[in-house]
């Protein structure tokens, strides 16, 4: 194993950034536009938007939802959402009573195709450390009051199984559309640090 | 291995804020060290748990001193070095050029990249094994104390729960971050009550961890 040395002799992360992009273009192994179109992906076509689209279908679809619950991965394939970091999609469903919360303690993996990368609060290592130990308390910290009626289940991504919960729809909103009611689901309720609202 | 990623249960990290404007890159390095850590698995020849890997083998402080893209660029680094696709020191020579400070580079050295063989793409495999446990199946995680690449978060080590769903088996991080070989297992969710992992005081809770099941044994 490679001897590594410690930042603090180093350059700073950007000026180490531009010396790696320089090195591994300089030799025809990366080049300008394949990293341009990898950031693109994920700035503007693969994000939270996706799994919003899922969960929508789910609320108005009644099959839908039931093949989600049963086979996430080929259920989001439905609507074009594959790829890596969702080589096995479970879908969870949140209610009243039942409270899914989704984290990785190790790293930070997440459901890439529905989500898009992870927001800097899923890699804190305040939420890495503490939803595992302290779920209600740390949601209630975030913003999510549980009675103590629900019962939490906090699901660590330990392996190659992607979670991503299904939250549930609110009242007050059997009138709105598909494309409505995807405008109000979350990230935050996706991953089961919120709960989405009527508008 | 026991590192300072394994954050699960760990004190004194204070709070947690959700910032609803949060921009996917927050400055024009990350989508660069986020773009450069993903092709360098392919690059250095190596896999995803290498990669994994090679984040728990970053200095405590390393790991969090840049926050999760400063992780990954390191970690591009590190693969890319280990393979010889870059000599050791390139990319501080490089990194001291660019800021003015006339520094000599490294010449190229021989290529390392692991010799190994995949059984596919992905991390999912189909196997004959038939699964040694089934849902409902009471069972133990192992008092395993792994130097290398595990999955077996510490918090769960020797900690009684039962089986409530069996999933896809997946190769083995454990071996293929090492390029040993494959293993593929079966993997299971288990299901800790909080007080077994947290004591009597701990929070109502249920915490599901996916399991190999070489991390497993069965109780009675």
């Amino acid at each position: 194993m490679t001897a590594f040395p410690h930042s603090a002799d180093r350059a700073p992360a950007p000026v180490r950034a531009e010396a790696l992009e320089a090195l591994l273009t300089e030799r025809g192994l990366v080049n300008a536009a394949a990293i341009d179109g990898l950031i693109n992906r994920f700035v503007n076509d693969v994000g939270p938007m996706n799994g919003a689209q899922v969960v929508a279908k789910a609320w108005v679809d009644p099959e839908y939802r039931e093949r989600l619950l049963t086979d996430g991965t080929a259920a989001v394939g439905e609507l074009g959402f594959s790829g890596p970091q969702g080589e096995h999609i479970v879908v969870v469903e949140n209610d009243d009573t039942t409270h899914n919360v989704v984290v990785c303690t190790l790293c930070s993996c997440y459901p890439w195709p529905l989500l898009g990368l992870p927001p800097n609060w899923y890699k804190d290592p305040a939420y890495r450390a503490r939803i595992v130990r302290e779920p209600r308390v740390l949601l209630s910290e975030m913003g999510l009051d549980l009675g103590d009626d629900v019962d939490i289940t906090v699901r660590d991504s330990s392996a190659e199984n992607r979670y991503f919960v299904l939250p549930k729809r609110p009242d007050g909103t059997e009138d709105m559309s598909e494309e409505e009611l995807a405008g109000l689901v979350t990230r935050e309720a996706m991953v089961g640090v919120a709960r989405v609202s009527a508008p | 291995m026991d590192g300072i990623h394994d954050m699960g249960g760990m004190h004194g990290w204070g709070t947690v804020v959700i910032d609803p404007d949060e921009q996917v890159f927050s400055t024009e390095w990350h989508g660069k060290a986020f773009a450069l850590g993903a092709m360098a698995g392919g690059l250095s020849g190596t896999n995803l748990d290498a990669f994994r890997h090679s984040l728990e083998r970053l200095h405590p402080l390393d790991y969090l001193g840049d926050g999760y893209y400063g992780r990954w660029l390191a970690c591009a680094e590190l693969l890319l070095v280990d393979s010889g696709v870059l000599p050791p020191g390139a990319v501080d020579a490089r990194a001291q050029n660019i800021l003015g400070n006339e520094t000599e580079e490294p010449d190229d050295v021989e290529l390392n990249k692991p010799d190994y063989e995949r059984g596919g793409a992905g991390s999912l495999r189909e196997i004959d094994a038939e699964p040694r446990f089934a849902v409902g199946d009471a069972v133990r995680v192992k008092d395993m104390h792994v130097r290398g690449h595990t999955r077996m978060p510490a918090y769960i080590r020797g900690r009684a729960g039962v089986v409530t769903a069996h999933r896809p088996a997946a190769v083995l991080p454990d071996a293929t971050a090492h390029f040993t070989g494959e293993e593929p297992q079966h993997v299971y969710t288990v299901s800790f009550e909080s007080t077994e992992l947290w004591g009597p005081d701990a929070e109502r809770a249920t915490n599901n961890v996916d399991c190999f099941e070489s991390y497993l044994e069965a109780r009675s």
